[in-house]
């Protein structure tokens, strides 16, 4: 019988979710400043990341230009922090709804294509953005970028005040952020909803045929990518006090796709797994040589040959069917 | 009554013409079987009633309606599943997950919900997989199947939709004796409850079930009829029999 099995499996997953945000929280209180501030970067990181996820892992499309959701978030709440003096709450939400419309536009266009052709519209779309960002300069600061100040970044909700430049504080938000985006993918994906995503994913002539408008389907799972990401670009610019084209650039897209392929595509932890190893193979390897990016192609290269499927995909594949 | 019926229906490609001006009309509760050569038009026509192919003329109308316009999500709404051909499953998802895809969407927006409930899709895919024989089989990767579980799977998958009308495109091919034999009666059980168009080129299959078979040929409808009407009709002798 297929219900038991189910829901000892659901039970397994939840707990592996809850583990690892418990962790998280935990690990705060006994990280050094300096890995502390890592790994509260890489959490917002591993947020951009997980909405990535939902999009190449659970939808099975390939985008090449998810920097500009991220840019989209990141300028959404900068600018409007820095120009219209929006409170840290309201300029966040600014980005995020930034980025959702944006990614609602870029999936009414892009997603008339399908494979190699979905992945050079996004990346050409993306390229456009980053363009813009740098033509519109005197507003942008463009490859500069500009700094929100610490008075900004100072306030009160609630009557609560609080201090974005406090570390605990930083850490607590990227943390919140990325616990809600991943259990949210999380819930998604074992939903009837993800389920047609994954059956988009798998075959979607068939998909249509079962009576789905798997157009429909994959406009909703990009536009939730990209507000993730954008959610994930917003706080870092918040949080982190800097916003630049940099972040905007083809290697904010491509970074993504890395993380997640190293830690699984289709895993629901995969995303912060990836993002964490990155982080780190290019922090070692750097502090090393100043060829440090012939260290990564390297790991990628052992990646592709060893664990073609990600970090967890391949457990899953061996050892725990179950893993979400 | 009549569930389906096609008027002049036509496809071209290109030059050349798969189905053309084709009549058509099934009866609620009937098995019908459509024969004919290779490349009659049999998969080009049930593709436009299912919606996977758009005509080039003609009109489609079912229950009453005209479809003709609407794509294949809004015709599985109406009530049309169709399995393919060639296997089609989703290889990599579990039997459960394969069935759930069509139970889910026959039973959304019921009560008020979007969705139906867990415990609902987990009856509504028991159920569908128990019909076609694979209830043990429910968290096997569909993938690894034996070639005859797979066609079954298609079919529950079908089933799970819950059709008005079922059509099966060539449900037979490349399954055992003894496999066919329980196809077969797999098909008599069901077709209490839906009608059931297939594209079948095993006669002793179309010769047991069907109602009534349609008889196709370059693109045209041959002949119609009872399976004896058929078998005995010269035109038909001729053009697939080859006597």
């Amino acid at each position: 019988m297929s219900g038991p099995v189910r829901h000892r499996e659901d039970r397994r997953g939840i707990a592996l979710q809850a583990g690892a945000i418990l962790i998280l929280l935990l690990l705060q209180f006994v990280l050094p400043d300096y890995h502390h501030t890592n790994v509260a970067r890489i959490l917002v990181l591993a947020t951009f990341a997980a909405g990535y996820n939902l999009l190449l892992g659970y939808t099975g499309l390939l985008s090449l230009g998810h920097a500009m959701f991220f840019a989209a978030g990141l300028y959404g709440a900068g600018l409007s922090a820095q120009h219209l003096g929006l409170p840290m709450p309201a300029a966040f939400l600014a980005g995020v709804l930034a980025g959702l419309t944006f990614s609602i536009l870029v999936g009414l266009v892009a997603l008339r294509t399908t494979g190699v052709a979905f992945m050079i519209v996004t990346l050409m779309l993306a390229q456009a953005c980053f363009l813009i960002i740098l033509y519109f300069n005197d507003f942008t600061r463009g490859d500069e970028g500009f700094v929100l100040s610490a008075e900004m970044r100072r306030g009160t909700i609630f009557g609560f005040g609080y201090d974005l430049s406090d570390p605990n504080v930083r850490y607590g938000l990227a943390l919140l952020l990325f616990a809600v985006a991943s259990t949210g993918c999380y819930r998604l994906v074992r939903s009837p909803v993800g389920r047609v995503l994954v059956a988009i994913r798998e075959n979607e002539a068939r998909t249509a045929m079962l009576g789905y408008r798997t157009f429909l389907y994959k406009l909703f799972a990009l536009g939730l990518s990209g507000t993730i990401s954008a959610s994930a670009g917003a706080a870092y610019g918040l949080l982190f006090s800097y916003v630049g084209a940099t972040f905007a650039s083809i290697q904010y897209s491509i970074l993504p796709l890395l993380w997640v392929l190293l830690g699984g595509a289709g895993t629901i932890l995969g995303p912060l797994l990836g993002a964490l190893l990155m982080f780190y193979i290019v922090e070692f390897a750097s502090e090393q040589t100043s060829s440090y990016m012939l260290v990564v192609g390297a790991a990628l290269l052992l990646l592709v040959m060893f664990f073609p499927k990600g970090i967890l995909g391949t457990l899953r594949d061996r050892y725990w069917r179950w893993l979400p | 009554m009549t569930l389906l019926t096609a008027h002049g229906l036509t496809r071209r490609f290109g030059g050349i013409h798969a189905v053309e001006n084709v009549d058509f009309a099934l009866g609620e509760g009937e098995i019908r079987a459509i024969i004919g050569p290779n490349g009659a038009g049999k998969t080009t026509f049930v593709g436009m009633i299912c919606g996977r192919i758009e005509p080039s003329e003609g009109r489609i109308e079912f229950a009453g309606a005209d479809i003709t316009g609407l794509g294949p999500w809004d015709r599985v709404a109406a009530g049309i599943a169709y399995t393919f051909q060639i296997t089609s499953i989703f290889r990599n998802l579990s039997c459960f997950e394969n069935v759930a895809l069509g139970v889910q969407r026959s039973r959304s927006h019921r009560g008020g919900r979007w969705w139906p409930k867990r415990a609902e899709i987990a009856d509504g895919v028991a159920a569908s997989l128990a019909t076609v024989g694979l209830a043990e089989r429910a968290e096997q990767t569909a993938g690894s199947l034996a070639y005859g579980h797979q066609r079954l799977l298609e079919i529950a998958i079908g089933l799970a939709l819950a059709p008005r009308l079922l059509i099966l495109d060539e449900p037979t091919q490349g399954l055992s004796d003894r496999e066919i034999e329980s196809f077969c009666a797999l098909m008599k059980r069901l077709s209490a409850e839906t009608t059931i168009l297939l594209i079948e080129h095993n006669m002793p299959v179309v010769m047991a079930l069907a109602d009534r078979i349609t008889v196709m040929d370059n693109g045209r409808i041959l002949a119609e009829g009872t399976a004896d009407a058929v078998r005995n009709n010269p035109r038909v002798r001729e053009a697939y029999l080859g006597t």
